[in-house]
């Protein structure tokens, strides 16, 4: 198990090189009562290059609730790890104080309280906010702003426009490079006509196309920052065509494709790079061991595995950065460069507080423009919960649970798939369920419940097929999302093992019954990857649950077991 | 009616899709036999051979895969052959690749199919007799659940 005490060592080891590192923490406004925007916002002036960077906004412009996983487990190499490490384990490991604002931020203990003291999180507006100060007060000519990808996907007004909202704001917002991932699931045809329109580059390194294995997308662009040519490499989600459906975007090859980082990074060095950044949407684990095995990058931005740690993790001499999701949190990274080499740094997670930092008028009028011809469908109450609703974490999330019981009863199934995004929204007890929250859970392009039969058999063949891409042990097997979601059926799980041994125990749980592998069971599920899906679209299957069940309440979870 | 690992989550199209799939796994033993015939029961070294292959296969049914040894190509130091070998296929033969120092260098690149997740195994032989093998397992998902 991974102590404190060693992760200090680690760290100490490298402040040696790059100077005091652990700057810009915020548990001294947390140690006042009262956090201002001063408190969040205020830096002294270091260095000549600052990035930030925000990932995996799912196409939340608007402040929200996102709890964070309250078990997230890593195994083989990583376990204990960050990310691989929640609730009191976080607070101590980061030395953070229980009931602050940053363990209401980074952590799921004691949620709702601190959600009622602390409020909504995020907002695109108060993004726009930081983003233009930094770049006052650190000027134009030093600032990089880099998106990690899953900007354009997540909610209702990013689906009925095909992510043109987010594109707008991405825009507006003064992008300079981002990557993809959901992207992707806009079909090539939307991909290439937004490319087209994009001020900013789109970069992926790690996307060939299929028949030639030609570079399909520009891999890298340099940017002269304060003096410094700051080379930005972008690294899509290698999964994409495997976790989504292959079929939107037949001709783009991915993969992790090692060989072509180490390629894009000297010939970055070779026009003159002197910081080599890398944007990457591969999920924390899968970079820890790129920036283990790759020399030279200096900065890596990490995306998808929707993380945010208060601290960069250093390998080697790169630093790791996890800056969160939904809008939570916006990284910024000051960087001393000279002599073509990164002298030192200075790191700061900042909290988007919604009700601390003012919203840019300016970016808050542009996200009312765009939502205005779907207000009114997007605040149509559905239902109202009396319990917190959320997803995030490696298992069954309540908000999981009643598309579950939507599916199994409105399909009329035995037992219910729901996949393991980590992209969903959190509804507090007592909040009316709307629209807009029912599509931030499961928004996208191939929506369709399908009704299906499958044997015991498969059922279980997918859950393990599934449990092995989030818990292999080599990181570069796993593909960042969490266990699909199951209704209707218990199992137990020993991650550690092998695929094939870790799900045992399957029950259904209308009957206690053993599950049977030769019997026929009946299936319901959403988002399959295969083309031709039919069924009506999720959104619709929990709308008419919630028609007849309007008063929400989901237990926690008990038929899941993690064992070992 | 055949149905492959990826399909068989198509979770949609028709209940008939589900049939139970009972792939043929090759032995061991078969894939031991066709490396000792290729290398005429030398033991491989490692290194020289470089094989690259997707960590988890897009489609199981066409995995690209390149394989490249470093070598002169001369008349005195020269790659003879490369052999392509798949331990979890029904026959574990893929292909193998012929080259002469005309060749200029030794490297080829092909699609393969892979019945599940296995181990892709290429050996060099040299004119000397020398042989040197890789190894990289791919993994072919039932695949749809990850983001």
């Amino acid at each position: 198990m991974f102590s404190r005490r060693d992760f200090l060592t680690a760290s100490v080891a490298l402040a040696t090189i790059f100077g005091p590192g652990m700057h810009g923490r915020w548990s001294q406004a947390a140690a006042q009562q009262a956090i201002t925007e001063e408190d969040l916002l205020a830096a002294e002036d270091f260095g000549n290059v600052t990035l930030l960077h925000v990932t995996d906004i799912h196409a939340q412009v608007k402040p929200l609730y996102f709890r964070e996983p309250s078990i997230n487990l890593g195994v083989g190499e990583v376990e204990g790890l960050p990310p691989h490490v929640t609730g009191q384990d976080f607070l101590k490991m980061f030395n953070l104080k229980p009931g602050s604002p940053e363990a209401y931020a980074l952590t799921s203990v004691d949620y709702v309280s601190l959600a009622k003291t602390y409020g909504k999180m995020g907002g695109l507006d108060r993004v726009a906010t930081i983003v233009k100060r930094v770049r006052a007060e650190r000027g134009e000519d030093k600032t990089l702003f880099l998106d990690g990808g899953d900007t354009w996907q997540g909610s209702y007004t990013a689906n009925e426009t095909a992510g043109q909202d987010m594109v707008d704001i991405m825009h507006a917002l003064g992008t300079d490079a981002m990557t993809a991932h959901w992207e992707f699931t806009y079909g090539t045809d939307r991909v290439n006509e937004i490319v087209e329109q994009l001020q900013f580059p789109l970069l992926a390194g790690n996307i060939f196309d299929d028949e030639w294995m030609e570079p399909a997308f520009k891999a890298y662009e340099i940017f002269e920052r304060g003096g410094v040519k700051i080379a930005v490499l972008g690294q899509a989600f290698p999964y994409t065509p495997i976790a989504n459906p292959r079929w939107m975007i037949p001709n783009w090859s991915f993969g992790i494709r090692e060989e072509e980082v180490v390629k894009n990074i000297a010939a970055a060095k070779e026009e003159g790079a002197e910081v080599i950044v890398l944007l990457s949407h591969n999920g924390f684990d899968v970079d820890r061991k790129l920036a283990s095995r790759v020399e030279g990058i200096d900065v890596l931005l990490s995306g998808h595995t929707h993380d945010a740690l208060p601290e960069p993790v250093m390998v080697g001499k790169t630093m790791l950065i996890a800056s969160g999701s939904n809008g939570k949190f916006v990284s910024r990274v000051d960087l001393n460069v000279a002599d073509g080499a990164v002298k030192g740094y200075r790191y700061r997670l900042i909290p988007v507080f919604s009700d601390v930092i003012t919203p840019d008028p300016e970016m808050a009028a542009l996200i009312d423009k765009l939502r205005a011809p779907y207000e009114a469908e997007l605040q149509r109450e559905l239902g109202r919960t009396d319990s917190l609703l959320y997803r995030r974490g490696n298992f069954n999330g309540t908000f999981d649970d009643l598309i579950c019981q939507a599916l199994l009863a409105e399909r009329d199934a035995e037992i219910a798939l729901s996949p393991g995004f980590r992209w969903g929204t959190s509804l507090l007890p007592g909040q009316a369920i709307t629209v807009e929250d029912v599509h931030n859970a499961c928004s996208m392009t191939y929506p369709e419940a399908y009704r299906s039969t499958m044997s015991g058999q498969l059922v279980k063949d997918i859950l393990e097929d599934v449990a092995d891409n989030l818990f292999n042990p080599d990181p570069y097997y796993q593909q960042g999302g969490d266990m699909v979601r199951v209704g209707g059926m218990g199992y137990r799980i020993d991650p550690a093992k092998e695929i094939g041994s870790r799900i045992s125990d399957m029950t259904l749980l209308a009957s206690g019954e053993k599950i049977d592998p030769a019997r026929d069971y009946v299936v319901a599920g959403w988002a399959s990857v295969n083309e031709g899906t039919e069924g009506p679209p999720i959104w619709d299957v929990v709308e008419a649950h919630l028609q007849k069940n309007p008063n929400v309440h989901v237990e926690e979870n008990q038929s899941v077991q993690v064992v070992g | 009616m055949q149905v492959t690992r990826r399909q068989a989550l198509g979770l949609s199209a028709g209940a008939a899709a589900f049939m139970a799939f009972a792939p043929a796994f090759a032995d061991e033993a078969a894939t031991e036999k066709m490396l000792k015939e290729f290398t005429g029961g030398k033991s491989p070294g490692s290194g020289k051979i470089s094989l690259k292959a997707p960590e988890i296969a897009e489609n199981g049914n066409t995995v690209p895969i390149t394989v490249s040894v470093e070598s002169d190509m001369t008349e005195s130091s020269y790659v003879e052959s490369v052999t392509l070998l798949a331990d979890g296929n029904p026959n574990p033969g893929v292909a193998t690749f012929h080259f002469s120092p005309m060749s200029g260098e030794a490297s080829a690149t092909t699609r393969m199919r892979l019945a599940g997740t296995q181990n892709v195994i290429a050996v060099a032989k040299m004119n000397d007799g020398s042989v040197f093998m890789d190894k990289k397992q791919v993994k072919v998902t039932i695949g749809g659940c990850g983001g």
